[in-house]
Parts: structure tokens; C-alpha cells; sequence
């Protein structure tokens, strides 16, 4: 303990001596969170020497082993961390798929050299990753995936269409679920590839969205030659490996600090002081009873989520395991975070249904299209309709 | 404060769920309910209840307590929650004994809190007037008289108020909002029982004049008793807490059984979705509960805000509860025979009792400040 003790003097000293002024101020765009790349761009000098100073430390993945990019801290030590980056307001310095998604797979299932080859620059947010899961005809029922793995010596030939791949457009590799075996059962007949996007053949074309935005692509392969070393885990074993991500995935996704999503950080500023505004309402209850009712609603079910997490982690550090419950808390947070998308807007009466123009306040057009974002959440990373199927199944012991 | 159990409070917990299912199962609640027993409660099991420390969880031990917190009575209460076991309880301790601990002198402490400790007192808080709970309307008034104080006023749905032997009444004097005690077998006091829908235990109070005692300072009964109106509400959350579990676990249990369509009703999917959603508002009603009960054992000065959280999501869910059980069971959930109707009255009751979803809330965004 006193150790530990230590460490949060040291490392409180490091963040302050280290973390640019700039980075310690609440994201205001898009643009503040790095989602790493070869192609990535910086905000600010200070957002390029946030990354550079923390990475060389090997905290944008505290966790990990030192000849993988991280600084080997127990989880303890990478507790202490967060909780002094968040009491000195330090932005997160790097987002990614590959520290959220990929690395975790790749630490439990990859050999040593995969590890030493794919995780140092994930921690330096040299490479970005993206998700080849989904296609036109296996979503929910992933199992069901066609594209396909056909073994030629020491390479896959990769043929077929992976669909909703998040920034496909902007990332460097991609994790794919491709059929190896198309006799095995669906569920038998999967591996997990590691493919990079510039080889030929690879061709990824986005997709426009309800919100106007065009964050999801189809992505084609077309006799892209993979070598047998990019696979994880063993041929047509790549089922588990595939859920195991999923819930790694969850995890993210019910991050009440907004984890993964890079809109997570945009979340704050109050419901009720937008809607002070826009009612022209002096101080005490708000004039509107139904609209007010349902600020305290969302903000009371934001606290009892929070109490559910907190509670979940109070449990796993006595011992008791954190697993499917992880399903319970992606449906809560993703429709608890539509109905306060859906808020935003309405705290804002006309001025909620901008689409584009001066007009408009960015504000406002900001949360309009938030909204229409926020639908994704019950459907991405699994629906809330299957989460409800996982709970049913896995923790309640409801029969087939 | 761990929003986990310690071992001593699993230990705990084991205990009580072992005393409760012996002693108040839900058997022995209906026997009281068809017997029209006139205390609604079984003394003799409250004195083995009483026994066992309960009644002096959270009171220091100078006065005979076990100086627990609420962490530990919520324990307890949940367990009794379960079983829908009628105790004075909840009156006694968290509503009349929190109000003699938070405003008592300590005379008076020493005196009622000592015998709250032992089994031999039981109180009850009679402060609600009107209809809706709205805590903050006070017409009773409390005129000085010789060193003491007479009350006149009416007071409903006074939880235990029939079988307590001291009542502790809000009541406005020239300083203000007062709380007063007063004797079971003073003049110019009326109790009458209320018979209500789950067949627990209320009263309504009329004073006429009837002598009374200020409970430390007359001046600040208004603050006190905000203070022990949150309190309670924690405590009849966990108390809530047990019903909501023990009604979503009946109707789990049931699921899994009763065949139709030559299949278990648990395997269709429409009866999957709804238990997934309930189960989601068990854990978080339970996150919240406990998150409550420890807030009032660290004196955060969040208090009041998660006593509101807590008794809005402990009435929304219990309601649920109790109606999605009725609805699952099919035809024998509308029986008086099949328990889990009365847990969906239990629900009403306790709905309303300290405040409903729409009260916890409306409070909720004032302290907010919207
Ligand atoms: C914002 C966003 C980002 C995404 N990012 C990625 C990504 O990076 N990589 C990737 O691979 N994929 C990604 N996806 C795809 C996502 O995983 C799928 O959209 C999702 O799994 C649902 O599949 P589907 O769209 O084919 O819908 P379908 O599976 O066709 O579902 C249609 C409807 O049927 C319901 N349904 C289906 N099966 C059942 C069942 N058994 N019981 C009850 N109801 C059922 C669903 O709940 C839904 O309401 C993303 C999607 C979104 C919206």
C-alpha cells in the first residue's frame, strides 16, 4: 500500500511536470481525441507531445508489457493512474480499437513474435485498427460470416465483403473474421486475420448515414494474399477469440466516462441549463413539469448506473467476476444514452431541428446530429435486442 | 464505502435470512392478515427479533445499541423484505428512533433510545397531513403550557401508530416546526387503525389538546425531521429492495416451470426481453440502495439527493415488479392463494409511504436546482 502510495506522489508529479496546459482543458471537437494512424494529424503541438511523452512512458497502455509498448503497472498501479489523470483533468492521449479491441486478444491468444510485432505501435498510435466482423448478410448472427480464407501454402487469398466497418477509410490494418473452413459448422469454420489495408486488393468505400455523416464503410477484398503469421489463434478457432473481443468491445461501450466513444467526451454540460435557456426561464423549477421530469429521469438513471458500475467493480476486487453482466450494462448505457441524446434536442425546442446553416448555433446543429447518431448505440456492437437475448440466456438461465 | 457486502454483513445476511425464513415467512404474515390479529404484528417473534441486537443496529451502544450503521439495518430490512414480514421495524428504529437520536437531548435519548434497544418501546413518527405526501405542510400546532406543550391536529397514515407506546408528532409551535412526544395514553388522543391494502400497519392520529413533551429543541424540528424523512426513505428502499428481488426471483423461478405451447414460458422471447429489462432495473434499484444506505453511515452531504434516488427507483421498480410478476404467473397471479400478489400490494403501500417516484424526483431536480 505504501508502495502504491508512492507511486501516486510520483506519478502526480510526472503528469503535472509532463501534460501540456492545453491538454488538461475539456475536448471541444472531434478533432481532440487522436485515434492515432499513419496518416493521423494533430490538433495542436501539444496534442503531438501529450502522445509522444506518454507513450514513451508506456502509459496509453499502462497495462501491457514493457517489450509490447505499455509499462507492465498492475492494475492497481493503472487504477492510480487514471484516478490522478482525471483529478488533473488530463485528456486521454490516445483512442483505439487496438488498445480497447485488438491488443487484449492479441496478449491472451498471439505468439510472442505476433505480440512484439503488432502491439508496440498500437501503444504508440502509429497504426490504427479497425473491425471486419460484420457483412451485408451476418450481422446479429455473426456466425454466419461468408467472407472467405482459402488456404494457399503460407498465405490466405482473402475473397468477399465486410460491411458498417467503422473508419475503415482512415484505418491502416484491419481485424477480420474470415471463413477458413466453409464444411466445419458456422461456428467451427472462422479464423482471425490480421489484414493491412494498402495491400492490393483491399478497397473500403464509405457509407452515408442518417446523421450525414460517413463514418462506416463496405470494405471489398479481392484476392488479398495474407500471410498464415497474420493469423491469431489456430486455424478455424477464431470463434472464441472473436467473442472474447465482443466483450472487450462491451466493456468500452458502457464506459459512462465515454471510454471509446469519441462522443463520450462531448456528453457533458447540463440538460437543465439548456432548457433554462431556451424557455427563457428565471431561476427555480423549470416551467416545463414534463420536460423537467424528464431531465431528473435521465439523470437519476445516470446515477444508478454509475452506482451498478461502481458496484460491479467494488465486486471484482472482492473476488466476485465481472462476465456476462457486461451485457446488461451495454443495453442499459446505449438506451439510457439515446433517451439523453434525444433530450438534447428537445431542451432546445426549434433550435434542436437545424440541419445545417448559419442559423443555427454549432451547438445546436451539433446535437441534432448527435441524436440521429445515437440510435448506432442499441444496434452497434451487438443489439440491444441481443443483449436482452445474452442476459435471458447467460444470466438468467431462461431455456432455448 | 464498498458498494459490496463486507464479510461481517454476508455473515450478517446469512443470519438474517435463516431468522426470517424461520421466524416471518410469508405464511406467518398471512395468518396475522386472516386472523385480523388487532396489532398486526407477532410480539413474540419481535421480542426474539429484538433479541438478536435489531432493534439497536444503528444506536450507540451507550444506549444499549450495537453502533452499526445503516449499511447493516439495510441488511436486515431487506431480508425482512423478502418475506413481507410485518415488524415495527422501520417505525421504530429508522423513523422514531432516528428522530430521538438526530433531536433528542440526551435525557431523552438515554431514556427512549435505551429502551427502543431493548424491545420494550416502540414509536411511531406521525407527521404526514395530507393527502399526498408533502412533508413540509404543518397544521398541527403545539401551544406552551406550563412547561410543556398541548397538540391539536390530525395525522394519517402514521406507520405502527396504533401499537406505539410514545408517538413523535411535527407540530408548530411560535418558534416554528416542533417535534413533541407524546404518550400512547394521553387524554385527548385518538388512534385508529387504518386497515389498508397490504395488510401492514397505519393509523390515523387525532389530537385534541393532548399533552405533549418538545423533543430537544422545538425550534428545529422542521430541519430534524427532513433528515429523518431521508433516512427512512433509505431504509424502507432496502426494506423495498427485498420485495423487488423476492418477486422478480418468484416470477424467474415460475419462468422456468410452467409449460404452454409445449415448451417452458421462459423459452419465448417476448417473456426473455421483459426479464432482461427487469433484471436491469433489480441491479440498478439494488446499486442505488446501497450506495444510500452507506451515504447516511459516512454523513455525506449527498444524502438527501440518493435518498431521493433511492426511493424514486425502489417505488418505480417495486410497482413494476409486482405487476410483471402478476402478469407472468398468468391467472393464478390474480389469486389470493399465489404470494405474488401481495407483493404488488406491498408495492403500492410502500409507493407511496416517505414519498413517490414523482415526489422523489420533483425534490431531486429542486436540489439540483432546476
Ligand atoms: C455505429 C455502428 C458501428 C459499427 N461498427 C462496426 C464495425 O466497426 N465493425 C463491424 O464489423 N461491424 C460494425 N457495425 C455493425 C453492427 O455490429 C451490426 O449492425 C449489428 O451487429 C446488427 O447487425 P445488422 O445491422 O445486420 O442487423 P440485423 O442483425 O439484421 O438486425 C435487424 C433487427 O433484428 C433484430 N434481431 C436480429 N436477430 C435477433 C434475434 N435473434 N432476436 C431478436 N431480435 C433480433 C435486431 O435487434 C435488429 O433490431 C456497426 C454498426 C453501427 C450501427
Amino acid at each position: 500500500m505504501a508502495d502504491l502510495e508512492t507511486f501516486r506522489a510520483d506519478t502526480r508529479a510526472w503528469l503535472e511536470a509532463n501534460c501540456p496546459e492545453e491538454m488538461r482543458k475539456p475536448m471541444k471537437a472531434a478533432g481532440d481525441v487522436q485515434w492515432g494512424g499513419r496518416n493521423r494529424e494533430f490538433s495542436s503541438d501539444e496534442q503531438r507531445i501529450w502522445l509522444e511523452r506518454m507513450s514513451e512512458k508506456g502509459w496509453t497502455v499502462p497495462t501491457w508489457p514493457e517489450d509490447c509498448g505499455g509499462a507492465a503497472l498492475s492494475n492497481a498501479e493503472a487504477k492510480v493512474l487514471k484516478q490522478e489523470m482525471r483529478a488533473l483533468n488530463c485528456r486521454t492521449p490516445l483512442m483505439s480499437f487496438g488498445i480497447m479491441m485488438l491488443g487484449p486478444v492479441v496478449l491472451e491468444y498471439g505468439t510472442e513474435a505476433q505480440k512484439r510485432e503488432f502491439l508496440p505501435p498500437i501503444a504508440r498510435g502509429e497504426i490504427r485498427w479497425c473491425q471486419g466482423y460484420s457483412e451485408p448478410g451476418a450481422g446479429s448472427d455473426l456466425a454466419s460470416l461468408q467472407c472467405r480464407a482459402a488456404r494457399d501454402g503460407d498465405e490466405y487469398v482473402v475473397n468477399g465483403q465486410k460491411f458498417w466497418t467503422s473508419e475503415a477509410h482512415l484505418s491502416d490494418w484491419i481485424f477480420c473474421l474470415v471463413r477458413s473452413n466453409p464444411k466445419a459448422s458456422k461456428h467451427d469454420g472462422i479464423s482471425f486475420l490480421l489484414i493491412d489495408m494498402d495491400d492490393p486488393g483491399v478497397e473500403a468505400t464509405p457509407i452515408e448515414l442518417i446523421s450525414g455523416a460517413s463514418m462506416f464503410c463496405q470494405t471489398f477484398f479481392d484476392d488479398v494474399r495474407v500471410p498464415v503469421s497474420n493469423r491469431i489463434g489456430d486455424e478455424d478457432a477464431g470463434w472464441t477469440i472473436a467473442k472474447k473481443l465482443l466483450q472487450h468491445e462491451r466493456e468500452m461501450l458502457s464506459d459512462p466516462a465515454g471510454g471509446g466513444s469519441p462522443t463520450g467526451a462531448r456528453k457533458r454540460g447540463t440538460l437543465a441549463d439548456d432548457a433554462r435557456k431556451s424557455l427563457g426561464a428565471a431561476e427555480g423549477p423549470l416551467p416545463d413539469a414534463d420536460l423537467r421530469d424528464r431531465i431528473a429521469r435521465v439523470e437519476l438513471d445516470q446515477l444508478c448506473y454509475n452506482a451498478t458500475l461502481r458496484r460491479s467493480a467494488d465486486g471484482a476486487k472482492a473476488g466476485r467476476g465481472v462476465g456476462p453482466e457486461t451485457s446488461m450494462f451495454k443495453l442499459y448505457l446505449s438506451e439510457l444514452n439515446k433517451r439523453k441524446s434525444d433530450l438534447r434536442v428537445r431542451v432546445r425546442g426549434v433550435n434542436g431541428l437545424g440541419w445545417s446553416g448559419d442559423s443555427f448555433a454549432r451547438d445546436d446543429l451539433a446535437a441534432t446530429r448527435e441524436w440521429l447518431n445515437s440510435k448506432a448505440e442499441s444496434i452497434a456492437g451487438g443489439t440491444s435486442e441481443i443483449q436482452r437475448n445474452i442476459i435471458a440466456k447467460r444470466v438468467l438461465g431462461l431455456p432455448d | 464505502m464498498s458498494l459490496v457486502l463486507t464479510e461481517e454483513q454476508e455473515l450478517l445476511r446469512d443470519t438474517a435470512r435463516d431468522f426470517v425464513q424461520e421466524n416471518f415467512p410469508v405464511k406467518a404474515f398471512r395468518e396475522l392478515r386472516d386472523a385480523r390479529d388487532p396489532d398486526g404484528f407477532d410480539r413474540k417473534r419481535w421480542a426474539e427479533l429484538c433479541e438478536l441486537g435489531w432493534a439497536g443496529i444503528p444506536f450507540d451502544e451507550a444506549y444499549g445499541g450495537a453502533g452499526l450503521g445503516y449499511a447493516e439495518l439495510g441488511v436486515v430490512l431487506e431480508e425482512l423484505g423478502r418475506t413481507l414480514a410485518a415488524t415495527p421495524l422501520l417505525a421504530t428504529v429508522a423513523l422514531g428512533g432516528g428522530a430521538v437520536a438526530l433531536a433528542g437531548n440526551e435525557t431523552q435519548k438515554k431514556e427512549i433510545l435505551s429502551e427502543v434497544c431493548a424491545g420494550k418501546r416502540l414509536l411511531a413518527l406521525a407527521f404526514q397531513e395530507t393527502l399526498h405526501f408533502s412533508p413540509g405542510v404543518v397544521e398541527t400546532t403545539a401551544v406552551a403550557d406550563a412547561g410543556a406543550f398541548r397538540l391539536t391536529g390530525t395525522k394519517r397514515f402514521v406507520l405502527d401508530g396504533h401499537i406505539a407506546h410514545t408517538l413523535i408528532v411535527s407540530a408548530k409551535s411560535e418558534k416554528g416546526v416542533g417535534l413533541f412526544l407524546v404518550d400512547a395514553g394521553a387524554e385527548g388522543l385518538t388512534i385508529e387503525r387504518t386497515n389498508n391494502v397490504d395488510s401492514r400497519n397505519a393509523a390515523t392520529v387525532t389530537l385534541a389538546g393532548a399533552p405533549a413533551q418538545a423533543l430537544g429543541d422545538p425550534a428545529r424540528g422542521g430541519q430534524v425531521l427532513e433528515v429523518v424523512l431521508d433516512q427512512g426513505a433509505i431504509a424502507l428502499s432496502a426494506e423495498m429492495l427485498g420485495g423487488i428481488q423476492e418477486s422478480f426471483d418468484r416470477t424467474l423461478i415460475y419462468l422456468k416451470e410452467r409449460d404452454q405451447f409445449g415448451a417452458k414460458i421462459g423459452s419465448f422471447q417476448a417473456l426473455k426481453h421483459r426479464a432482461a429489462d427487469w433484471f436491469c432495473e433489480v441491479e440498478l434499484a439494488r446499486s442505488i440502495v446501497l450506495q444510500a444506505l452507506r451515504a447516511v453511515d459516512t454523513g455525506g452531504d449527498d444524502v438527501a439527493k440518493l435518498a431521493s434516488a433511492a426511493k424514486a427507483r425502489s417505488s418505480d421498480v417495486y410497482l413494476h415488479s409486482g405487476e410483471e410478476g402478476v402478469q407472468l404467473f398468468g391467472g393464478i397471479g390474480m389469486t389470493d392463494e399465489e404470494d405474488i400478489g401481495l407483493y404488488l400490494k406491498r408495492a403500492r403501500v410502500a409507493e407511496l409511504t416517505l414519498g413517490d417516484g414523482g415526489y422523489h424526483r420533483d425534490r431531486y431536480a429542486t436540489l439540483e436546482g432546476y
